[in-house]
């Protein structure tokens, strides 16, 4: 059987699912809320690279490209940010965040 | 044909088993395992593809540099994970809801979707048959001429990363005697040596 588009997409859609079902399961856990935005950045680069390669245009491999770099860089900050926090308070606990707001 | 659909539902199957343990693990370290599993075999359905490049930065940057960088702060956090997932039971019909409902919707949306033939290739780059130019090759005719300014924004979005992450967690620690060369650079005779008059007999 041919492996098309959709199955693509279809995986892609899982993923999205099981990373938003993540944030609203681990609420209490930054680190894995953390990952989850992984998952859904993932999800978003398999849809890209599969319409890029469906539809032959090239373009949708750079704007992944992009994708990865935005990851990258928000992985990088949200764990920096996370370490300060808990070099602050001692702990990493997500309900207790709100102290920060001015 | 046989053989792509093999390792297709292969790769997607561990991944989504991967990706379920991400968010289901009782101990982060695992989740943090589970996902680098998860995108090799993201990484192993780019290459299923076609799009190597991509599957090869995938290994490089996501599970060479980004998921150390997830491994290293949790183990660097001392944590009681148990305590942490107190209230998961608390949070599962509202997540289960809302996560059935995304996943119903993104399914109606693929199933219902239609392409029109004639605009597959019509687009701004179309790529090159495999056999002619490699996809490496492809991409980089591409990011350095049309995208070159994309190209540097992505640069400067990873340069901005790196010095906010370094601003935020390098501190000073009290206390600890540091080189300052300023300092020793603008010393001078008169600041450095004392002429102190020792009195006879008497030491200083």
């Amino acid at each position: 059987m041919e492996i098309g588009l959709s199955h693509y997409l279809s995986l892609a859609a899982i993923l999205f699912t099981i990373g938003i079902f993540g944030i609203f399961l681990n609420r209490k856990n930054v680190i894995v809320i953390l990952m989850s935005i992984e998952l859904l950045l993932l999800a978003v680069n398999i849809n890209f690279v599969a319409f890029s390669v469906f539809l032959n245009d090239l373009v949708g491999q750079i704007f992944a490209l992009m994708v990865l770099t935005v990851a990258a860089a928000e992985a990088a900050i949200g764990l920096a940010i996370l370490v300060v926090y808990f070099r602050n308070r001692g702990s990493i606990a997500v309900e207790d965040i709100n102290i920060m707001k001015g | 044909m046989v053989l792509q659909a093999l390792f297709f539902y292969l790769f997607a199957g561990v991944a989504v088993a991967s990706a379920f343990m991400v968010i289901a693990a009782r101990n982060p370290v695992h989740s943090v395992l589970f996902l680098i599993l998860c995108f090799f075999n993201a990484a192993g359905l780019f290459v299923l593809i076609g799009a190597e490049y991509l599957a090869m930065l995938l290994v490089v940057v996501y599970v060479g540099a980004v998921m150390v960088l997830f491994l290293f702060v949790v183990m660097m956090l001392d944590v009681d994970f148990a305590q942490m997932r107190q209230g998961v039971l608390q949070y599962l019909p509202i997540g289960a809801l809302v996560g059935l409902i995304v996943l119903v919707e993104l399914l109606m949306v693929v199933s219902g979707w239609v392409i029109a033939p004639q605009i597959v290739g019509e687009g701004a780059a179309p790529i090159p048959p495999a056999g002619e130019i490699q996809n490496i090759e492809a991409i980089g005719l591409l990011l350095y001429t049309h995208y070159i300014y994309f190209f540097q924004v992505a640069g400067l979005i990873l340069l901005v990363a790196m010095v906010g992450a370094i601003v935020l967690t390098l501190r000073h620690k009290q206390g600890v005697r540091r080189q300052d060369i300023s300092q020793q650079v603008a010393r001078n005779p008169q600041t450095s040596i004392e002429v102190v008059k020792v009195k006879s007999g008497k030491g200083i």
